[in-house]
């Protein structure tokens, strides 16, 4: 094993780890809270991978974003301190998929690969993503960007429709 | 020197200066708010105009009874202090003082960034005490820093990509190597977006809405008392280093001087100018009152994001054109 099999190994865990509290704990709150740490988890294992700028994209978007918008939506209607007992969570439903997904793409991968060894392709700088983003996927890019144009105009659409 | 050692002896640098310069900034902030009020200002501490005033302050922080709200979600409450200065300490490891190697905690190709995506979680902090202090005072603050800080993220995010996009690279020491003094004038509007936005991310008068003292009493930071609070009031300070020190490497021109000599004195120029930067932040606090909710969303969404979204096409014009 490598350090970087520790590395992955050990930030995994706490990734899996946290993620279960996610769905588990009966603090509403803490459940966003622990959110953070499963999504800085992932950063950390993408800078494992010497992804170094989607990790920085992962803590931008992800904690410094998603994460606050919707700690701040669930501090905006019933964030009560303590726990609950009457969140509305479907339970095996739940474990149905979690686990279905989880395995699903467990089998899938490791039939995909077996015991092949696959190089890590050079480190993920900014300046290759850059590359191939504008050299080889500028269409898709651009249709990314458009529809997030329309989503947003669609958002300002439905919030402004209450004005008349 | 071992790799290690070598490590170790930059994050302490880091570690003693995010301590000991929102110090500094403190001191000058007591002294400076005072001269432009016409008073004095601390004069006794420390014998010499008051120098030893937040050393006594930090005493006094210490000695206080340290209060834990029976309602409050303890964990949490206690937690969200060192977060809260956690960015900016992180921060600060990428920022070069001076040229090469040696001036700069730690070089990253993609420091700008890394600055911006790390700056950005400071308000999980603010989140977190405001709804861990079981008070609706400190609830609205925090919703209201929820707020302030997801909105003027955008201007701050847009007017550094202006400087970026200028200089061709994310790294913060190649941005200052590729600035040259025209560019005072070419990127001034992104400066000032990014200024003013930077002044609202840490939550400086005119846009310390989030508390507000004479409305919310004091916001997220009502429950807060001791040790605590006085780690809420550092990490200000130290976001007010971070961001002069954001903005001079930017769009200052960083270690570089007008007479030559950068490799020697760069250090000097770029403290020359973050306490100039910092200067202004402070001065602002005298000078502006403070902003209504409604004035500072339109400040931000009708007059920043443009103004950053107008530099970026310049920007983009010149670097064609050139």
């Amino acid at each position: 094993m490598t350090v970087a099999d520790v590395l992955l190994t050990a930030i995994g865990a706490v990734v899996v780890g946290s993620a279960l509290l996610v769905v588990t704990t009966r603090h509403i709150v803490h459940a966003g809270l622990w959110l953070v740490v499963t999504l800085t988890g992932v950063a950390a294992l993408y800078l494992v991978l010497t992804a170094e700028l989607v990790a920085w994209v992962q803590i931008l978007l992800y904690l410094g974003a998603v994460v606050v918008l919707l700690l701040f939506a669930v501090m905006l209607t019933r964030a009560p301190i303590g726990a609950r007992d009457d969140l509305d969570r479907p339970r095996w439903p739940g474990v149905l998929v979690g686990l279905g997904t989880a395995g699903s793409l467990a089998a899938l991968l490791a039939n995909a690969y077996r015991w092949d060894k696959i190089e890590l392709p050079a480190a993920g700088t900014a300046e290759r993503i850059g590359e191939h983003l504008f050299r080889s996927w500028v269409l898709p890019f651009e249709l990314v960007g458009l529809l997030l144009l329309a989503a947003l105009i669609g958002a300002i659409a439905l919030s402004r429709s209450g004005d008349e | 020197m071992p790799i290690w050692l070598d490590l170790v002896v930059r994050v302490l640098i880091v570690i003693v200066a995010a301590f000991v310069l929102p110090l500094i900034i403190g001191q000058t902030e007591h002294k400076v708010m005072a001269h432009m009020q016409g008073r004095l200002g601390p004069m006794y501490a420390g014998a010499y105009h008051g120098w030893a005033q937040l050393v006594a302050d930090g005493a006094k922080f210490v000695q206080k009874e340290d209060i834990t709200p029976r309602a409050a979600d303890k964990p949490v409450f206690k937690l969200a202090p060192v977060i809260s200065m956690l960015p900016y300490m992180i921060v600060l490891l990428v920022i070069p003082i001076g040229p090469g190697n040696g001036w700069v905690a730690q070089r990253l190709d993609i420091g700008l960034f890394f600055a911006l995506a790390v700056l950005g979680l400071g308000v999980i902090a603010v989140l977190m005490a405001s709804w861990a202090s079981a008070n609706k005072f400190a609830l609205l603050g925090g919703l209201r820093a929820a707020a302030q800080l997801l909105g003027y993220e955008l201007p701050f995010v847009l007017a550094a990509a202006s400087v970026a996009m200028a200089a061709g690279t994310l790294s913060l020491s190649g941005i200052v190597e590729a600035w040259r003094p025209w560019w005072l004038l070419w990127q001034l509007p992104a400066m000032l977006v990014f200024f003013i936005a930077g002044l609202a991310e840490i939550r400086r008068p005119p846009f310390d809405m989030p508390v507000a003292d004479s409305e919310l009493v004091f916001g997220y930071l009502v429950e807060y008392t001791g040790l605590r609070f006085a780690f809420f009031m550092l990490a200000e300070y130290v976001g007010i280093v971070v961001i002069a020190a954001l903005t001079t490497v930017l769009f200052l021109g960083g270690w570089k001087g007008p007479f030559g000599l950068d490799a020697e004195l760069g250090w000097l120029w770029t403290i020359i100018k973050v306490v100039a930067v910092a200067f202004v932040v402070l001065w602002l606090r005298v000078a502006y009152p403070r902003l209504r909710v409604d004035q500072l969303q339109r400040l931000c969404w009708l007059v920043l994001v443009p103004v950053a979204l107008a530099q970026l096409i310049l920007t983009a014009a010149v670097k064609l054109a050139l």
